[in-house]
C-alpha cells in the first residue's frame, strides 16, 4: 500500500493543477455552456428559464444559420481539398528530387509561421472586388497580364465566394501538409522501393502498393488538423472580410449574436460547433487508440 | 532519495496549484479611493481620441482633485469595446461609466438594470431645459432617462462631388426633391461616364442608405413607427422603400461589401463616384482631403428626406454599482455641461447636444448641422443603435447584407418582418 502511493502519489500531485484547471476552464465551461444555450438568455437580464432543445430547433430552422453552415462546407471542401493536393505534389516533387530543397522547404513552410489575421490583411487587398478601373489586388494582375475574364468579385459571390477566402488558408497550410508528407515519404526505407522495382513493379505500381499505404496515416493526421482548423475558421474571416452576412460561417454568427447580447442563442451555436468538430476529431481518436494497442 | 523527489513534486505541484489560482492583478481603479473615475469609452484614436483628451482637460480643471482613469478599449468601431464591456458587467466589475450610443441600444442595459436612472441629474443641472424636447423624448425610456449625451451626429447627409455632376450636367447645390428625382440623376451620372455614382461601403453602410430611403418614403412619423409597431414592415411605405433602395443598389461600386465608410467617401473625394450617402462625421475626410465644403464637395440631406434629422449620439450612463458613483456624477455634469461640449465637439468635428451653444465656436457645416438640429423633425437612427436594440439591428444588418448580395426584395421585406416580430415580441 506505502509502495502504491509512493508510485503514483507524486505523478498524480504532478498533474493535479492542469487536471483541475482542464476539468474547470474546459470541461466544466462546455457544461455551463450547454447549460446556457437550454434556456432564453436572449438579453444581458440574468437568469433565463429553461426550454430545452428549443433554441437548436430554431437554430437549425433559421435559413441565416443554414447559410452560414453551407458557407462552412464550401469552404471546408475547398480548403480540404487544396492544402492535401498542393501539399503532396510539393512533397512529391521535392522528393523526387528538386535542386536546392532547403530553399524550398523553407519558402513553402514560411506562410504558417504568419497569423490568420497578419496574412488577411493583406488577402482582404488582394481579394477585392473592384474590376474595371477601380481594380486592385488580384483583379489588377488579372488584367495587367490580359487575363480580364477571370476577374471576379471573389468572396462577394453569393455560392462559391467561399471558396475564394479558401485561398489564403490553402497558401497558408499547404506548407505544412507538405512538411508532413515529405517526413512519411522520407519515412519510408530505400529498401522498400528497391524489393518493389526488382520484383518489376511498374512507377504507378510502387505508388500504389508501398508507397501509398505507407503515407496513409499521415494523410489521416493532416485531414483531422486542417478539418478541425476550417471548422473553428474566425480570424481569417473577421480579418479579410468582417463579420458580414456573405462570407458568414458560424464561428462569427456566434460571435454576431454574442455581441448582440443573445447569450442562449451564441452558446447554442457554439454546441452545434462542437459538436460538428467531434464528428470529426472522434473517429480519430478511437482509430488512434486501436493503433497504439495494436502496436502495443 | 526517491523521498525528497516526491517532495519537491509536492511542493511543485502546490506552488503550480497556487500560482494558477492567483488573480491577475488590478485594473488601476481603486474602489477605496473617492476621487477616481473609470470612463469606459472606444475612442482610441483619430478625432475621437483627440476629442476625449479635450474633455478630459475640461474635466480636470472642473474637478481638479479627480483622477481620470481612461479605461478606453480600441477598435472595430466599438464592437470589442461592447464584448469586454458586457464581461465587465456580468462579472460585477462595471467602470464608472460607460460610453453607450443613446436611444434603443441601452434598452438592453436597462433591461438589465445594469444602469442607473438619471432623471434627478436632469432636473438638477436643468438639462430638460437645454436639450431640444425631440431629443429628451428618444432618451426616454418609461418616464426615465439614463444616459447623458456627450455630442450628436446626423446620419441622413449625402455627400456630392460637385464636379462630377456638373460634368454631368447636374447642379450640384441644388437637391434633388426626391428619391424618383435623385434615381433619374443618378442615370443622368452613369451615361456621363460614371460607372458608379453614388458610392456605398459594407453592411452598416447599407442599412444606413436603407434607412434613410425609408424617412423619405415614410416620413419622419412613418419612419419612427417602424419601432414601436404602428408601422408595419410589410406595409406599401417600406415596399416603395425596398424598391427604391433596390434601384439605387444598381447604381453603386460592385466592391462595397469589403468597403469601410472611410473607403467609400474616399471614392466620391476621388472623383470616381458622385454621391456617398453617410453621417457627418465624413466632413474629416473630405476637410483632410484638402477639399472645401462649397467648391470641391457640397452636402445635402438625403433627397426627400429635408427637414428631418436623422440623429445619432454617444452617451454616458451610471451603471449601477459604480465604484466611484459620485465622481462618476461629476463626469457626467462636466459633460452636459456648456464647456465640455464645447470641448469635445469643436475637436471631433460632431455638434453639441444643447441648444445654447454658440454657432461661432464651430465651423461652417457644423452652424448648418446646429440649425437643422434645433429646427428639424428628430427621428432615431437605426444603424446606430438609436432606433432599434442591438439584436434587432443586427438581424435587419444580416438582412441587408443578405441583400446585398441576392438583391431579393421579397426575401429582405420578409426578413425585415420577421426580425420585427422577434424584437417586438
Amino acid at each position: 500500500m506505502r509502495k502504491g502511493i509512493r508510485n503514483w502519489g507524486p505523478p498524480l500531485l504532478l498533474l493535479a493543477p492542469s487536471l483541475v484547471l482542464v476539468a474547470i476552464f474546459v470541461y466544466g465551461l462546455i457544461i455551463a455552456n450547454i447549460q446556457v444555450s437550454m434556456t432564453d438568455r436572449h438579453s444581458l437580464a440574468a437568469e433565463g428559464a429553461f426550454v430545452g432543445f428549443e433554441n437548436y430547433i430554431t437554430l437549425l430552422t433559421e435559413g441565416r444559420f443554414l447559410h452560414s453552415l453551407l458557407n462552412l462546407v464550401v469552404f471546408t471542401v475547398v480548403f480540404i481539398a487544396g492544402t492535401m493536393i498542393f501539399g503532396f505534389i510539393w512533397a512529391w516533387l521535392l522528393d523526387k528530387g528538386v535542386k536546392a530543397e532547403g530553399v524550398f522547404r523553407s519558402v513553402y513552410l514560411f506562410p504558417m509561421a504568419v497569423s490568420f489575421v497578419a496574412s488577411g490583411v493583406v488577402w482582404r487587398w488582394l481579394l477585392n472586388s473592384a474590376e474595371g478601373d477601380r481594380a486592385s489586388g488580384l483583379n489588377r494582375m488579372l488584367q495587367a497580364v490580359g487575363l480580364d475574364f477571370l476577374q471576379n468579385s471573389w468572396w462577394n459571390e453569393p455560392v462559391w465566394g467561399m471558396a475564394a477566402i479558401a485561398m489564403p488558408a490553402i497558401w497558408q497550410l499547404s506548407g505544412y501538409i507538405m512538411a508532413l508528407f515529405l517526413a512519411g515519404f522520407r519515412g519510408i526505407p530505400d529498401e522498400l522501393r528497391e524489393a518493389a522495382r526488382m520484383d518489376g513493379a511498374s512507377e504507378w505500381k510502387l505508388y500504389r502498393h508501398v508507397i501509398f499505404p505507407q503515407l496513409s496515416p499521415i494523410a489521416l493526421s493532416a485531414l483531422i488538423i486542417v478539418s478541425h482548423m476550417s471548422l473553428k475558421v474566425f480570424d481569417l474571416i473577421m480579418a479579410v472580410t468582417k463579420a458580414i452576412y456573405q462570407t458568414e460561417v458560424p464561428a462569427t454568427y456566434m460571435w454576431i449574436a454574442l455581441t448582440s447580447n443573445d447569450y442562449a442563442k451564441a452558446s447554442a451555436i457554439a454546441t452545434v460547433l462542437l459538436v460538428i468538430a467531434s464528428l470529426f476529431i472522434i473517429p480519430y481518436l478511437i482509430h488512434t487508440m486501436r493503433e497504439e494497442k495494436r502496436s502495443s | 532519495m526517491r523521498k525528497r523527489m516526491s517532495i519537491l513534486a509536492g511542493a511543485l505541484a502546490v506552488g503550480l496549484a497556487l500560482t494558477g489560482c492567483s488573480s491577475g492583478g488590478s485594473g488601476g481603479s481603486d474602489p477605496d479611493n473617492p476621487d477616481q473615475v473609470e470612463v469606459f469609452t472606444w475612442w482610441a484614436s483619430g478625432s475621437e481620441k483627440a476629442g476625449l483628451d479635450a474633455l478630459v482637460e475640461e474635466f480636470n480643471s472642473q474637478y481638479p482633485d479627480i483622477e481620470f482613469i481612461n479605461a478606453a478599449v480600441a477598435g472595430g468601431a466599438g464592437s470589442n469595446a461592447k464584448a469586454a464591456l458586457a464581461s465587465r458587467l456580468e462579472s460585477g466589475n462595471p467602470p464608472d461609466t460607460f460610453q453607450a450610443h443613446a436611444g434603443a441600444e441601452l434598452s438592453d442595459y436597462i433591461a438589465a438594470e445594469q444602469i442607473q436612472d438619471l432623471s434627478n441629474l436632469y432636473d438638477e443641472l436643468g438639462l430638460k431645459d437645454v436639450f431640444p424636447a425631440d431629443l429628451i423624448e428618444r432618451l426616454t425610456v418609461d418616464g426615465k432617462i439614463y444616459s447623458v449625451p456627450s455630442n450628436i451626429h446626423r446620419a441622413n447627409v449625402t455627400w456630392v462631388n460637385t464636379e462630377v455632376l456638373e460634368s454631368a450636367g447636374i447642379d450640384p447645390m441644388k437637391a434633388p426633391e426626391s428619391i424618383d428625382a435623385w434615381i433619374s440623376d443618378l442615370q443622368k451620372v452613369k451615361d456621363s461616364g460614371v460607372d458608379a455614382p453614388l458610392a456605398i461601403g459594407t453592411e452598416w453602410t447599407q442599412m444606413q442608405l436603407l434607412e434613410n430611403v425609408l424617412i423619405a418614403d415614410l416620413g419622419a412619423e412613418g419612419y419612427a413607427g417602424l419601432w414601436d409597431g404602428s408601422t408595419a414592415w410589410d406595409s406599401d411605405g417600406v415596399k416603395t422603400a425596398v424598391d427604391h433602395y433596390d434601384q439605387l443598389m444598381n447604381f453603386v461600386n460592385q466592391d462595397y461589401a469589403g468597403l469601410d465608410w472611410d473607403a467609400a467617401s474616399q471614392i466620391v473625394i476621388d472623383g470616381n463616384a458622385a454621391y456617398n450617402v453617410m453621417g457627418d462625421w465624413a466632413e474629416a475626410a473630405f476637410t483632410q482631403a484638402g477639399q472645401t465644403w462649397g467648391t470641391e464637395y457640397t452636402t445635402w440631406p438625403t433627397p426627400g428626406t429635408d427637414g428631418v434629422f436623422d440623429f445619432l449620439a454617444d452617451s454616458f450612463t451610471l451603471p449601477v454599482g459604480a465604484p466611484h458613483e459620485e465622481a462618476a456624477t461629476d463626469w457626467l455634469t462636466t459633460i452636459s455641461s456648456a464647456e465640455g461640449q464645447k470641448a469635445f465637439n469643436t475637436v471631433k468635428g460632431s455638434i453639441p447636444a444643447r441648444t445654447d451653444a454658440d454657432p461661432a465656436d464651430y465651423g461652417e457645416y457644423q452652424q448648418s448641422a446646429m440649425e437643422s438640429f434645433a429646427n428639424d423633425t428628430i427621428v432615431s437612427s437605426l444603424a446606430h443603435g438609436a432606433a432599434a436594440p442591438i439584436a434587432w439591428s443586427s438581424d435587419i444588418s444580416s438582412a441587408v447584407g443578405k441583400f446585398g448580395s441576392d438583391r431579393d426584395k421579397d426575401a429582405l421585406i420578409q426578413a425585415l418582418v420577421a426580425a420585427a416580430e422577434s424584437a417586438l415580441s
